[in-house]
C-alpha cells in the first residue's frame, strides 16, 4: 500500500477532529464530543482485552478510575507546588497510574483465561471499589477528588479554561492513542493476541507462552485505559469513587460490544453511539438504561459481530454496485419495523410513567402523542401496533433475506470468486 | 550447549503416565538418533498420542525423563520446548481458525525469528517473516490459498496447514500426529512426499495407523502396544518380527486399521 493510502484515513480523521468544533459549535455538542473522545480510547483499551486477546473483563474501569484519581491527585500536587509541568502531558499520568495497576493485578488475573480470567477481574474490580469506600484519603470519600487544570504550567497562553481547548486536547490524544492501538494489532504481539483469542494450545506450540501474551495485552489496555480515565478527569475536574465500579466496567462491555469487536472500528461506533444516546436519551426518557439493556441483547443474539459486523458486511455490495437491489427491501421491512419499535417504546415509556410516575396523574407524552396512560384505548393501541408490527414484521424479513442472498451471489459473481 | 554427534535427537528414558490408577505408558525408552524418520505404530489406544503428548509438554509425566538433544525438557509447558526446536502436530487438526493461511504460518515464524512478544515491529515490514512463511506456503502447496480464512479451508488443506504450522518455526525435531489421517489415497500420498520433503536434514517422529506409509517413510520403526514399546527396528526387521506380527501386524486386516 502506498504510504499515501495508509496514512489517508488518520489523516481524514485527524480533519474531522479539528473541523468538528467549528460544525458542532454549541456547548453542549463540544462537551459531548469531548466524552466521545475519551470514551473511544476506553472502548478500544477494552476491545484489546475482549476482541483481539479473547479475555472477558467485568473490571476494566478498575484501570480507568485510577488513572483518572492520580491524574487528580497529579493535578492538585502540581497546582499546589506551582510546579511547571504543561496540562497536555497528564494524560500520560493516567496512562502510566493504569499500567501500573495492570501490572499489579494483572500478574494474578491472567495466570488464567476464560471463565476464571472473567471471574478474577470481576474480583478485582470489587475489590478496588470495596477500596474507594475505605481509603478515604485517596478516593476522596462521597464527594471525590476535585481538581482544577488551569492550575498547570500555561504553554502559547492556552489556559484549557475554555470546554473547546479541552475538547482538542482529548481529540489529540483520541486520535493518538487510537493510532498506537492500531499499530499494535499489527506488530508480532497484535498477531500473537489473535492467535492466542483463536486456538491458545497452539499458540505455546509456535513458542508463544499465552499466559504472558494475555499478561502484556492486558497492561498496554491497562495503560490506553489510563489515558482515558486521566482525560475524564481532566474533562469533569472531579474524580468520584463510581467511577472505579461495576457500573463504568459494565458500560465498557456494552459500548464495546455494540459497536462490534472483530473489527477495529467496532469500539469507536460504540463508544459514539452509546455516548451520545447515554446523553441525549436520558434528556427523553428515565428508562434510557433499559433501551441501552434492549439493544445489547438484540445486538448479543441478532448482530453478534456489533454494528461494524452490520456495515462492513455491506461492503462487497457497496464495492460491486448490488446494493441497490437490496434498497427496496431495507425500505419494505423499515415500515413494520418502525411499527414494531414505536409500539415497544410506547409500551415501555407508558409502563415506565404509571410505575415510576404515578404522582404526575395519567396524563403523558411520548413520542409526539399526549394521552391518559391509564386509558384502555391507549393500551390497545400499544398492543395493535406491537402486534401489527411484529407481524408484518415476520412477513417482510423473508424478502430482505431473500434480496440479501441474491446482492450477494451477484456481488461474489461481479468480484469473480 | 555443544552436542557430540552421537548425542540421540530425542531419548525417553523410563516415561510412566498413569491416569488416576491406569496406567496408559508403562515404561517407554526410546533414543530418536538426528536425521532418523522414526515412525510409532501400534493398535488403538496403545499410548501413541499420549506418548506425544509427554514428549511436548501438553501433560506431566508421572515418572521417567524426556531429553531433547541431551537437555533434559521434561516436565516444562510447551512453548519451552517449542523454542528448544522441539515442533509437533495433532492428530485433531488445531489451527488459527479466523487468521488466513499466511497468518497462520507467520505466527508460527515469529518466535524463532527473534520478534518474540514486540509490539515495537509491524509485521508488514518484516522481510524475513514473510519470505518465510512464503516458503512455507509454497512447500505445502497453499500459496493459492493465501488469503483465505484458515477455519475454511478444506480438510486436506487444514491437514497441510497443520503440518505448515508445525514445521514453520524451523525446528530440527518433528513430531506428527497421524498426519494422513482422514485423507484419500492421492491426498495421503501428496502428504508423504510433503513430509518427506520437510523433514528433510531432520529429526522426524511420526505416529502413523496406514502402514504403506508407515513403511515407506521410516528408517526405524517402533511398536507400541499397551504403553510399552515392544520393539523398535528397521521396517523389514520389524515386518519379520513375530511378537509384533502376533500384538499388531496380525490385526491390520481387521477393518478398523485397514486404512491402506
Amino acid at each position: 500500500m502506498s504510504p499515501i493510502a495508509r496514512y489517508a484515513p488518520w489523516i481524514g480523521a485527524a480533519v474531522v477532529l479539528i473541523a468538528l468544533p467549528h460544525v458542532f459549535s454549541s456547548g453542549a455538542s463540544i462537551t459531548m464530543m469531548s466524552l466521545m473522545g475519551f470514551a473511544i480510547i476506553f472502548a478500544l483499551s477494552y476491545n484489546m482485552l475482549l476482541g483481539q486477546t479473547g479475555m472477558l473483563s467485568f473490571g476494566h474501569a478498575v484501570y480507568y478510575g485510577l488513572g483518572g484519581f492520580i491524574t487528580a491527585h497529579a493535578l492538585n500536587i502540581i497546582g499546589a507546588g506551582k510546579l511547571p509541568v504543561p496540562l497536555p502531558i497528564l494524560p500520560l499520568v493516567g496512562g502510566l497510574a493504569g499500567l501500573s495497576f495492570a501490572i499489579l493485578f494483572g500478574w494474578v488475573s491472567t495466570k488464567r483465561a476464560g471463565t476464571v480470567f472473567a471471574m478474577i477481574s470481576l474480583g478485582v474490580g470489587e475489590l478496588v471499589a470495596a477500596c474507594s469506600l475505605i481509603l478515604r484519603g485517596f478516593f476522596g470519600g462521597e464527594g471525590g477528588i476535585s481538581t482544577s487544570r488551569t492550575a498547570t504550567l500555561q504553554l502559547f497562553g492556552v489556559s484549557f479554561g475554555p470546554q473547546v481547548q479541552v475538547y482538542y486536547l482529548i481529540a489529540a490524544w483520541c486520535l493518538a492513542c487510537a493510532a498506537a492501538m492500531f499499530a499494535f494489532t499489527r506488530t508480532p504481539m497484535g498477531r500473537m493476541c489473535n492467535a492466542v483469542r483463536d486456538n491458545p494450545e497452539r499458540a505455546e506450540y509456535v513458542g508463544y507462552s499465552t499466559q504472558m501474551v494475555r499478561y502484556i495485552a492486558f497492561c498496554i489496555s491497562g495503560l490506553f485505559a489510563g489515558v482515558a480515565g486521566g482525560l475524564a478527569a481532566i474533562h469533569y475536574e472531579i474524580v468520584t469513587a463510581s467511577v472505579v465500579g461495576a457500573g463504568p466496567s459494565g458500560f465498557v462491555l456494552l459500548m464495546t460490544y455494540i459497536g462490534g469487536v472483530a473489527f477495529f472500528i467496532g469500539p469507536i461506533i460504540g463508544a459514539v453511539l452509546m455516548t451520545a444516546l447515554q446523553i441525549s436519551l436520558s434528556d427523553y426518557t428515565g428508562a434510557w438504561q433499559l433501551y441501552v439493556g434492549l439493544m445489547f441483547i438484540l445486538v448479543v443474539i441478532y448482530a453478534p459481530g456489533g454494528l461494524a459486523g452490520l456495515l462492513l458486511m455491506h461492503r462487497p455490495l457497496v464495492r460491486t454496485g448490488t446494493l441497490t437491489r437490496l434498497l427496496p427491501s431495507y425500505a419494505l421491512a423499515a415500515v413494520p419495523a418502525l411499527t414494531l419499535f414505536a409500539g415497544a417504546v410506547l409500551l415501555i415509556e407508558t409502563s415506565h410513567h404509571l410505575l415510576v410516575k404515578a404522582s404526575e396523574g395519567p396524563n403523558m407524552h411520548a413520542l409526539w402523542i399526549s394521552y391518559d396512560a391509564t386509558s384502555p384505548a391507549a393500551w390497545a393501541g400499544i398492543v395493535a401496533l406491537l402486534a401489527i408490527g411484529f407481524l408484518a414484521f415476520r412477513r417482510t424479513w423473508p424478502i430482505v433475506s431473500n434480496a440479501w442472498n441474491e446482492a450477494a451471489i451477484e456481488a461474489r459473481r461481479r468480484l469473480g470468486q | 550447549m555443544s552436542s557430540a554427534v552421537n548425542t540421540p535427537a530425542l531419548q525417553l528414558v523410563d516415561l510412566h503416565k498413569s491416569f488416576g490408577v491406569t496406567p496408559i505408558i508403562r515404561g517407554v525408552t526410546l533414543e530418536v538418533p538426528l536425521h532418523e524418520r522414526h515412525a510409532i505404530i501400534g493398535p488403538n489406544g496403545a499410548g501413541k498420542s499420549t506418548l506425544f503428548h509427554l514428549v511436548s509438554g501438553r501433560f506431566p509425566l508421572t515418572s521417567g525423563q524426556v531429553r531433547l538433544k541431551g537437555e533434559d525438557i521434561t516436565g516444562m509447558p510447551p512453548y519451552l520446548i517449542s523454542r528448544r526446536g522441539l515442533s509437533r502436530s495433532f492428530q485433531v487438526t488445531n489451527i488459527f481458525p479466523r487468521l488466513n493461511v499466511y497468518e497462520n504460518i507467520r505466527c508460527s515464524v515469529l518466535w524463532s525469528l527473534g520478534y518474540r512478544y514486540s509490539f515495537w515491529h509491524l509485521v508488514e515490514r518484516l522481510r524475513d517473516a514473510r519470505e518465510r512463511a512464503e516458503l512455507i506456503l509454497d512447500q505445502i502447496h497453499l500459496a493459492d490459498r493465501r488469503d483465505v480464512q484458515a477455519g475454511l479451508l478444506s480438510y486436506a488443506e487444514q491437514r497441510a496447514l497443520e503440518i505448515g504450522i508445525t514445521i514453520a518455526s524451523g525446528a530440527d525435531v518433528i513430531m506428527l500426529d497421524e498426519p494422513t489421517a482422514g485423507m484419500s489415497r492421492s491426498e495421503t500420498e501428496h502428504a508423504v512426499a510433503l513430509i518427506r520433503r520437510v523433514s528433510e536434514g531432520k529429526t522426524l517422529v511420526v505416529v502413523e495407523h496406514d502402514m504403506s506409509v508407515v513403511f515407506d517413510l521410516a528408517d526405524r520403526i517402533s511398536v507400541l502396544v499397551y504403553g510399552e514399546v515392544i520393539a523398535t527396528d528397521t521396517p523389514e526387521r520389524i515386518r519379520a518380527n513375530p511378537a509384533v506380527q502376533e500384538a499388531y501386524l496380525g490385526t491390520v486386516a481387521e477393518p478398523e486399521h485397514d486404512h491402506a
